[in-house]
């Protein structure tokens, strides 16, 4: 059996099989072990919260591609009903690398667009690892139009290694493609709700992100380039990975100081994976909350709204 | 070697022992045909060489110089200044490259910005410094691009950018992420005053850059043989595992697939945008 326990995760995993040894001698022999196991499950959620308490930021990377980490399709069977995929871009393919449908929620009719990664070697190849092609952003805007046009709120899923750096994709615009996104999600008339729910991977995931408000669940990461990438670019050295991720601040806590993400949506402890259910809960309740307070505005002040926070964005000496 | 010269493709690297063996100024060398230029003659010829036709890199003001008119040119947001919010250090600290990034091209940041005249026509244009940081865009980039663009709405005026960069600045992390989201959301401004944006990619323009505003002209001109894309060559290269195309990501490439409306020599610039602006903004309202 593949463990799902991350490396630092190990202390955590020894304790669970204790206690799943003991479960196993109780029943065989008919011993009453129950204090014993109690005793350990204790120790076992007390080790997990030291663990979790003081995660380094490569650390949460990891947890943020955990390859057992709710993807957009999760949510999508959680918080929404009568959903409806929509394929296509109408011009080249259909890019499964990206999700998008309509659905209701909450009795509402809502867009959604997400990246989706795949949970087997045969369902990443047809998902590309959730790296989009330009078709897949072209695709997302196809959908975001309409949204615009039957006056839906959109709702992103942010969930990517990055834009697919590839021949084709390049031949086909992928630069293009990104910035016109960019662009028109600037403008859509309509509310755009965007949520980090695992890798925020660069252009890729700034693609499907822009909008009136910005979400990361705790575990999940947001950055201008991946901390391999970074590492082997400044440091020259792929192994300070580590060292990169910490530096370019890349968890949802350091993005919130920064005033760069406006929520942190709370994830159980030791992770979405291990509790998709209250995880998406406070999710459902992120965006209850955020889709009524966003469809109360007038169309024209929520621009305006989204014109200045996006506008707003820099640090700098004046 | 600077990372991002380590990032840059070996054949689009400068190399800067070979380029300068003379005294500065006098003579030069073609990076392209190794052809020994007179440095009088290459500037007159606007720093193409007359042997090759290559379009060597030229500095944000020489690219202000050669295209707006001498007189009546006014400096946008030159008095911004970047900032180490981040504290932000590799195997230097983002501060150190700041410092030196100044000393070698004597501007605060990698985007000037003016308000001149191209023949006659009031414009805003905007330059990238490329030796700056590798042009890349940070805070800086992303304010003085949009004061350019609310200096052209001011004005009534169009709005050109040459893009020379390797992408968005690292060192100051997300923050230089959403310079993409700015910039683009600055341009729906201008299109909603019907001005229009001119966008010139010039050798190279990757990344951050061309994934806004630099793909979100009105008109996308780009010097001949320049390097354009998303992710860079060597990036895909180690991706796809096979030999990259014959002029992949160059102009006459992206020509081919409909990314560019035209390729224009520099020595044309002046009149190709003054005719495309001038048809454009020349309506009856």
């Amino acid at each position: 059996m593949v463990s799902d326990y991350l490396e630092f995760e190990q202390p955590i995993a020894e304790l669970e099989a204790k206690i799943n040894e003991l479960r196993r001698v109780e029943s065989d022999n008919e011993m009453q072990l129950g204090d014993e196991i109690s005793k350990l499950e204790a120790k076992s959620r007390a080790l997990t919260e030291t663990i979790y308490k003081d995660l380094s930021a490569w650390q949460v990377a990891q947890i943020a591609r955990h390859s057992r980490r709710p993807y957009t399709l999760d949510y999508v069977r959680k918080l929404f009903t009568d959903f409806e995929e929509l394929h296509g871009d109408r011009a080249y393919s259909d890019d499964a690398a990206i999700i998008c449908g309509i659905a209701k929620f909450e009795g509402r009719s809502v867009a959604i667009i997400g990246h989706q990664k795949g949970r087997n070697t045969k369902e990443n190849l047809k998902r590309n690892f959730g790296m989009p092609r330009p078709e897949g952003y072209r695709k997302a805007l196809r959908i975001m139009e309409m949204a615009e046009k039957f006056q839906m709120p959109i709702v992103t899923f942010i969930d990517t290694p990055g834009a697919y750096p590839g021949v084709g994709a390049e031949e086909r615009g992928q630069a293009q493609a990104i910035a016109h996104n960019l662009y028109r999600m600037a403008e859509l008339k309509t509310p755009i709700i965007c949520n980090v729910i695992g890798e925020g991977g660069s252009g890729g995931a700034l693609a499907i992100g822009v909008g009136d408000h910005l979400s990361m669940l705790s575990y999940s990461t947001y950055s201008v380039i991946s901390p391999e990438g970074c590492a082997s670019i400044l440091w020259k050295n792929a192994d300070k990975a580590e060292d990169a991720a910490e530096t370019l601040g890349i968890t949802s806590d350091r993005l919130f100081e920064l005033n760069l993400v406006d929520e942190v949506i709370k994830e159980p402890i030791s992770g979405a994976h291990r509790d998709l259910e209250t995880t998406s809960e406070n999710m459902r309740a992120s965006l209850s909350e955020n889709i009524s307070r966003l469809t109360k505005m007038n169309v024209q002040d929520l621009l305006e709204a989204r014109f200045e926070r996006l506008t707003s964005y820099g640090i700098f000496k004046d | 070697m600077s990372w991002l010269e380590k990032l840059m493709p070996s054949q689009i690297r400068t190399d800067s022992t070979s380029k300068r063996k003379v005294p500065e100024g006098l003579w030069d060398k073609c990076p392209s045909c190794s052809a020994v230029l007179y440095g009088a003659e290459l500037e007159r010829n606007l720093q193409v060489c007359p042997k090759c036709d290559h379009h060597l890199r030229i500095s944000a003001r020489s690219r202000v110089r050669y295209f707006l008119d001498e007189d009546e040119q006014v400096e946008i947001g030159e008095e911004l200044e970047p900032k180490d919010f981040l504290k932000f250090k590799d195997s230097k600290k983002y501060k150190d490259r700041l410092s030196a990034a100044v000393k070698s091209t004597g501007e605060k940041d990698a985007l000037i910005v003016s308000h001149g005249k191209l023949k006659g026509m009031p414009v805003v244009v905007a330059a990238f410094e490329f030796s700056f940081m590798g042009g890349s865009m940070g805070s800086v980039v992303g304010e003085r691009f949009l004061m350019g663009v609310k200096k052209s709405i001011a004005e009534s005026v169009p709005f050109v950018c040459f893009s020379t960069s390797g992408g968005a600045r690292m060192q100051e992390a997300l923050m230089s992420l959403m310079q993409m989201a700015k910039t683009s959301a600055a341009l729906t401004r201008l299109s909603e005053q019907r001005l229009p944006f001119i966008s010139v990619l010039t050798d190279p323009t990757m990344g951050g850059v061309s994934a806004s505003f630099a793909m979100l002209g009105d008109v996308h001109i780009a010097e001949p043989n320049a390097l354009i894309g998303f992710a860079g060559p060597r990036v895909i290269q180690q991706t796809v595992r096979e030999t990259l195309p014959e002029g992949f990501q160059r102009s006459e490439f992206l020509l081919e697939h409909g990314a560019i409306d035209m390729i224009v020599e520099r020595k044309e610039l002046r009149d190709r945008i003054h005719n495309l602006l001038h048809i454009l903004t020349d309506r009856v309202v």
